[in-house]
């Protein structure tokens, strides 16, 4: 089996967009079958590193919590641009992160980037330190330790 | 008297996007700097999709999410190349 | 060019609210791409059409045509999923490439670090 669908998320993946856009028929389910299987397996030669994903409540937690916190930025950033204060000043944050899995690292950059007001902008392997830019930043330390404990906690669970 | 008030609300939505594909383009053509035109570029594209989904409920059919679809792989593949252009393209000006 | 699809009642207001409000949402995001000062400034502006305004338009045409075809049709997720996932890159590669930009001209100027903080 394991040989047959080396990555069986992916394929399932491309089944379900193949049933989608063309619509259901047992024809489709047998070609989208076919295709999500052949396809699949290219990615054998780019050899990703295979992800240690832990599937429980805490993704539930994190997409619900990412939801919300999308709706309320985007209040806040539209607010922002429709009164334009003249106080308000944006600027570039580090966070240090103990994030390690690459997995984990680019979910954080597409939750911080999709939260409007936040940009992820670099991440130093190195230092293990996130450059982020802020809209409208009051305190540094407070935008640090909310992602820490709201996202990184989290993240933590699920990747590693 | 609602399917003249949903075609209301439809072209009151249509008028709001095209506005903002009018603000998108003046960002694109007035720059300053090359990255705020292709930041235009992105919204405009994004836009552009956004307006033909409204399409799509007006006339209720299917063929427009396909080419909103297409619109929005065709863009994502151009601003990720323009994006690169930055960064390779040109080490200092 | 006025017509809409006939609706029932709810559904049309639910929908028209939908739309309008992404539309609206959309339209606010592209204003703050001319008000806002300062490429950084700016890329928080795009996000905002490419999230909640996406995701209002969509759902309102998903109720639509799972109400016009009397079945669920969720087709609209494939770009809901697609723009979640490419927008985020291409404005993080765009926040790169203007960092690197700003970088090399400051360098060129004086050599510093960099904090390439730049409101024009």
């Amino acid at each position: 089996m394991k040989r047959l669908v080396p990555f069986p998320l992916l394929a399932l993946a491309l089944f379900a967009m193949w049933i989608l856009l063309t619509g259901f028929s047992p024809g489709h389910v047998l070609l989208g079958a076919l295709v999500a299987l052949i396809v699949s397996r290219t990615m054998l030669s780019l050899r990703p590193e295979p992800p240690r994903v832990r599937i429980g409540w805490a993704m539930v937690r994190l997409a619900g919590l990412v939801l919300a916190d999308i709706v309320r930025s985007n209040m806040a950033v539209a607010k922002i641009i429709l009164s334009n204060p003249p106080d308000r000043h944006a600027g570039f944050i580090e966070l240090p992160t103990d994030l390690r899995s690459p997995y984990a690292l680019a979910v954080l950059a597409l939750i911080i980037t999709a939260t409007p007001g936040s940009l992820w902008v670099q991440h130093d392997a190195n230092r293990h330190v996130i450059l982020i830019h802020v809209l409208d930043l009051v305190d540094e330390t407070e935008w640090v330790t909310q992602i820490r404990e709201r996202y990184e906690r989290l993240l933590m669970e699920i990747f590693e | 008297m609602t399917s003249l008030l949903l075609a209301l609300a439809i072209t009151a939505s249509q008028i709001l996007l095209g506005l903002a594909m009018g603000c998108a383009a003046f960002r694109m053509l007035r720059g300053p700097r090359a990255q705020d035109r292709v930041l235009g570029l992105d919204t405009l594209y994004l836009t552009g999709m956004l307006l033909l989904l409204t399409y799509g409920i007006q006339t209720g059919r299917t063929l427009y999410f396909e080419t909103a679809l297409v619109i929005a792989l065709l863009g994502f593949v151009g601003t990720v190349a323009l994006g690169k252009f930055l960064m390779r393209g040109e080490v200092i000006e | 060019m006025m017509q809409a699809p006939d609706l029932p009642t709810w559904a049309a207001i639910i929908v028209g609210l939908l739309v309008l409000g992404g539309a609206a949402l959309t339209l606010v995001g592209a204003l703050g791409l001319i008000r806002l000062p300062g490429f950084y400034a700016r890329v928080h502006a795009t996000t905002l059409g490419a999230t909640a305004g996406m995701a209002a338009i969509l759902l309102g045409s998903m109720l639509c045509f799972s109400i016009i075809q009397t079945r669920p049709v969720v087709h609209e997720i494939l770009i809901a999923l697609f723009v979640t996932l490419t927008t985020p890159v291409t404005l993080i590669l765009l926040a790169r490439a203007a960092i690197y930009r700003d970088r090399s001209e400051k360098a060129s100027r004086v050599s510093s670090d960099g904090g390439a903080e730049r409101e024009e």
